[in-house]
C-alpha cells in the first residue's frame, strides 16, 4: 500500500513537468531531460523582463506609481464635509447628507472615528432609551421624529440584498414617579407633551399601585406614564444601521483621530469699533491610529459631534482662550462625565410590563430581557462626580445610594444579585445639558452636534437631519432647533430641562 | 471496551457531516440568495437603469399601501368618525359589526360592498375582523376614535408590527379579545406593549414566527394580564436540536 503510494508520487511530476513549479524542479531534474526546464528558464526571463519593462515605464514622470508605499487606510486628501466622530449621531448625519443631497455624489462626506471598535463610545454603552417626557417643546418633538423614523426605519436604512434592520424596540414605556414637591412640575411637563402630541397619561398612586402591583407608592403623589412610543432598543443596532446605509450611498469611513486643524484668522470690525477675529478650517489633521503618520484632509465644512471629546476639539480652534467677556472667550461647556450602569438579577422582579421606570430620588431602572435581568443606575451629585480618566465601575456607589432607593420602590429588589456593571461617557453640556446644534458665530464652518447630555441616541435620527438641512438649505427645514444654537450659550440664557429628578 | 467507545466515536463523526452536509440547503440567513435576486443585485449594482427601475417598483408598492392605509379625512368630516372607519374597513375587505347590530358587514371577492352601512351615522363599531388584510400603524389612526370596540381580528395580517400593537391602546378601556396570530412581523417588545389593554379576556398569539422563546413570553403574557385567557399553538415547544441529534443516533445504531 506504502510502496504503491510512493510511486504514484513519484510518477506524478513526470507527468506534469512540462508545466513546472518551481517547487518541484528538483524532483524533475531527476526524472526528465534538461531540454524542458532551459525553456522554462527562458520563459522565466522573458516575463521577468516585461516586468521590469513595466516598472520603468511606470516610473517615467507622468504616471501613478511611487517608489514610497501608501497606506490604503489614509482618508482622502479633499472632501466636502468632514464629520468629526462615528457615533451614531456623526453617521446619522451622514446619512441625511447623503439623503439630501440634490444629485448623485454630490457631496463627498467623511466620517472620522478614532475607535472602530467603539470600546469607549457613548453610543454603545447607552441604557438605550427613548421618551417624550422631556419638559421643553424643542425635546418632545426631537423624540417624536426620532420614534417615527424608528417606526418606519426599514423605509430609510434598509439597504438592497441585506437584512432587514430589526431594532429589537421594547414598547414598554417610561414611567415618571414624583414626590410632593415636585408633583406641579410634572402637571406642567404633562400638559405641554399633550400638546406636542406625546401619548402620556397621569397617574394617580391608586391607579398606579392597580396597573403595577409590584410597586411601593410611598411617596408618590403622581404619575406619568408614556403610552406609545417610548421604551428602549439595541443601541448597537441603530449605529450599524446607519452606518451600512450611510457607506452604501458613498459616506467614507475612516479610522483615525483629529489631532488639528489648519485655519485662517480674518480681522474685522464690529459696529462697536472692536477687532474680532473670525476663523475658517481649511484642513483637518487626521492621524492615523498607532502611527505618526497623518493625512490634512482639505475640506470646506466641518462637523462637531465627537460627543464627550467635542470641547476638546473645540479648544483646538481656540475656543475659550480669546480674552474674557469677549465670545472668543466663551469655552464649549461639554465635558465627559462618566455614569455607571449596572446589570442586576432578581428572579421575582416586575414581569414583562416593566416600563423603564425612573424615580424622584434618580434612579432609574429597566427590564433587560426576559430572564429577570434589569439594569439600573443613577445621576451623582455635582460634587461627586467620578473620575473621567478610565473606565472602571465603583460598586460602592450602587451599595451606597442606588440599592435603597430602588429596594425602596420595588420591595422585590431587595433580594436582587448585581451580576455586572459598565461606565460609559455622556457627553455632559455643563450650561444647560441640552444639545447644541449650528454653527458658531466666530468659527465660520464648523458645526456643532453635541452636548445632548444622555440624550443623543434617541434623539440622533432627527438631530442628524436638523443638520444636514442646516448645512444644505442653510437653515432648518422640518423642526425648527434654532433654540438650541450656540446663541444662548454667549448671551448666557440657559434652555433648561424642568425635570423631576 | 474499546468497540462501543469507537462506534461512538464514528457516530459523532458521522452527525458531524450530516451537519456540514445539511447547511447548503437549509434556510438560514448565511445561506446564499438565490440566482435571480444575485444576478438583479449584480445589473443593479452595475447599470443606473436597473437600480432605478427596482427603485421605482419598490416606491410604487410602499405607495399602494400608503394609499390603502390612508386617512379617510374627508368621510369623517362629511359622514362622522364612524362610518369614515367602518368604510376603510371594508375597502381593506374587512368585516364589520356595528354595535347592536346582528349581521356582520362585508365586502364581496372583488371589493364590492353593499353601501346600507351609511344608515348607522353614528353608531360605532363592536366587532372589527381585518385577518390578512394590509393594515398598518397609519391605517390605524381611522379607528383612533372607536371606544366600544370590543374584538379586533388581525390574524395573519402582514404590516402589523410591534408599532401597531403599541397603538392599540386607543382601545384600552373596551377590548376585550384580540388576535395576532400569524402575523410574521410582532416580536416580544411589542407583546410588551398589550400591557395597556387591561380589559382583555382573549389573546390568541399562535404562530408567530417573530418570537424566539414562545413558551416563556406566553407565561409572561399571563402574568402581565392575569384574566385573560391566552392561546398559543402552533409553537415546536420540544428541544429540537437535541431530538434530531438523538435521531441520527438510532439512524446509525440501525445501520
Amino acid at each position: 500500500m506504502s510502496a504503491w503510494r510512493r510511486l504514484h508520487v513519484l510518477v506524478r511530476p513526470a507527468l506534469t513537468c512540462s508545466r513546472l513549479t518551481q517547487q518541484r524542479t528538483w524532483l524533475c531534474c531527476s526524472l526528465s531531460t534538461g531540454a524542458p526546464l532551459r525553456n522554462d528558464f527562458f520563459k522565466d526571463l522573458e516575463a521577468q523582463l516585461a516586468a521590469v519593462r513595466k516598472k520603468a515605464a511606470d516610473a517615467l514622470p507622468g504616471s501613478g506609481w511611487s517608489p514610497l508605499e501608501i497606506n490604503p487606510n489614509l482618508p482622502p486628501e479633499r472632501a466636502d464635509i468632514v464629520i468629526v466622530g462615528g457615533g451614531v449621531v456623526g453617521w446619522s448625519i451622514a446619512y441625511w447628507l447623503k439623503q439630501r443631497e440634490r444629485i448623485r455624489e454630490g457631496v463627498k462626506v467623511i466620517v472620522v472615528e478614532k475607535d472602530p471598535t467603539y470600546s469607549q463610545a457613548s453610543t454603545v454603552l447607552s441604557a438605550g432609551g427613548i421618551r417624550q417626557q422631556f419638559s421643553l417643546p424643542e425635546n418632545i418633538h426631537l423624540s417624536l421624529a426620532s420614534a417615527d423614523f424608528m417606526r418606519n426605519i426599514n423605509e430609510h436604512l434598509s439597504v438592497m440584498n441585506e437584512d432587514p434592520v430589526d431594532l429589537q424596540f421594547n414598547q414598554s414605556g417610561y414611567l415618571f414617579l414624583a414626590s410632593e414637591e415636585v408633583a406641579h412640575i410634572m402637571e406642567e411637563n404633562y400638559s405641554t407633551q399633550r400638546q406636542a402630541g406625546a401619548k402620556v397619561s397621569l397617574l394617580s398612586p391608586t391607579q398606579l399601585k392597580e396597573k403595577f402591583p409590584w410597586i411601593n407608592t410611598d411617596g408618590v403623589v403622581l404619575a406619568s406614564y408614556g403610552l406609545e412610543n417610548e421604551g428602549w432598543f439595541d443601541p448597537w443596532t441603530l449605529l450599524n444601521a446607519f452606518k451600512r446605509k450611510a457607506m452604501s450611498m458613498g459616506v467614507i469611513q475612516c479610522c483615525g483621530e483629529v489631532t488639528g486643524f489648519k485655519h485662517t484668522t480674518i480681522m474685522v470690525r464690529t459696529g462697536d469699533d472692536e477687532q474680532v477675529g473670525i476663523r475658517r478650517i481649511q484642513s483637518v489633521r487626521v492621524q492615523m491610529p498607532n502611527s505618526l503618520e497623518y493625512q490634512p484632509v482639505e475640506c470646506a465644512i466641518v462637523v462637531n459631534a465627537a460627543g464627550a471629546h467635542s470641547g476638546k476639539l473645540a479648544e483646538m480652534l481656540g475656543m475659550g482662550f480669546g480674552a474674557k467677556d469677549t465670545f472668543a472667550g466663551v469655552p464649549l461647556p461639554v465635558e465627559p462625565r462618566k455614569r455607571y450602569v449596572y446589570v442586576v438579577h432578581c428572579p421575582d422582579g416586575p414581569g414583562l410590563d416593566t416600563p423603564f421606570l425612573i424615580d424622584y430620588s434618580g434612579v432609574y431602572f429597566r427590564r433587560e430581557g426576559l430572564g429577570g435581568n434589569y439594569i439600573a443606575g443613577m445621576s451623582p451629585e455635582e460634587g461627586e462626580e467620578p473620575d473621567i480618566s478610565n473606565l472602571e465601575v465603583d460598586h460602592q456607589f450602587f451599595e451606597e445610594k442606588i440599592w435603597p432607593s430602588l429596594a425602596h420602590r420595588v420591595p422585590a429588589f431587595e433580594k436582587l444579585k448585581v451580576s455586572s456593571a459598565w461606565a460609559g461617557f455622556y457627553d455632559y453640556n455643563t450650561f444647560d445639558q441640552n444639545g447644541i446644534i449650528g454653527i458658531h458665530p466666530l468659527i465660520n464652518n464648523m458645526y456643532f452636534a453635541t452636548g445632548f447630555s444622555g440624550h443623543g441616541l434617541q434623539h440622533s435620527p432627527a438631530v442628524g437631519r436638523a443638520v444636514a438641512e442646516l448645512i444644505l438649505d442653510g437653515n432648518f427645514k422640518t423642526l425648527d432647533l434654532s433654540n438650541f444654537g450656540f446663541k444662548r450659550i454667549l448671551t448666557q440664557e440657559p434652555m433648561l430641562e424642568r425635570n423631576i429628578v | 471496551m474499546s468497540a462501543p467507545l469507537t462506534a461512538l466515536h464514528r457516530c459523532c463523526q458521522r452527525s458531524a457531516l450530516l451537519l456540514v452536509a445539511r447547511r447548503p440547503w437549509s434556510s438560514s440567513s448565511a445561506s446564499p440568495p438565490p440566482l435571480h435576486t444575485r444576478l438583479l443585485l449584480y445589473l443593479a449594482q452595475r447599470y443606473y437603469d436597473v437600480e432605478m427601475l427596482m427603485k421605482w417598483s419598490s416606491n410604487l408598492k410602499k405607495r399602494g399601501l400608503q394609499k390603502k392605509n390612508a386617512y379617510y379625512g374627508y368621510t369623517q368630516k362629511f359622514y362622522g368618525g364612524d362610518i369614515a372607519a367602518a368604510y376603510f374597513i371594508l375597502s381593506l375587505k374587512g368585516r364589520i359589526r356595528f354595535l347592536g347590530q346582528p349581521a356582520w358587514l362585508h365586502a364581496d371577492q372583488s371589493g364590492k360592498f353593499n353601501w346600507d352601512f351609511l344608515n348607522h351615522k353614528d353608531t360605532p363599531l363592536e366587532e372589527v375582523d381585518l385577518s390578512y388584510t394590509v393594515i398598518n400603524y397609519t391605517g390605524l389612526g381611522n379607528l383612533e376614535r372607536q371606544g366600544s370596540l370590543r374584538t379586533l381580528s388581525l390574524r395573519g395580517c402582514p404590516e402589523v408590527d410591534d408599532w401597531f400593537l403599541g397603538r392599540l391602546h386607543i382601545f384600552q378601556d373596551s377590548l376585550e379579545e384580540l388576535d395576532i396570530s400569524h402575523c410574521p412581523r410582532i416580536t416580544t417588545g411589542g407583546l410588551a406593549a398589550l400591557r395597556n389593554l387591561k380589559g382583555l379576556r382573549r389573546l390568541d398569539m399562535s404562530s408567530l414566527p417573530g418570537i424566539s422563546s414562545p413558551g416563556l413570553v406566553a407565561i409572561l403574557l399571563e402574568e402581565m394580564l392575569p384574566q385573560c385567557q391566552i392561546t398559543a399553538i402552533g409553537y415546536d415547544h420540544s428541544l429540537k436540536q437535541e431530538e434530531e441529534e438523538e435521531k441520527e443516533g438510532q439512524v446509525e445504531a440501525q445501520r
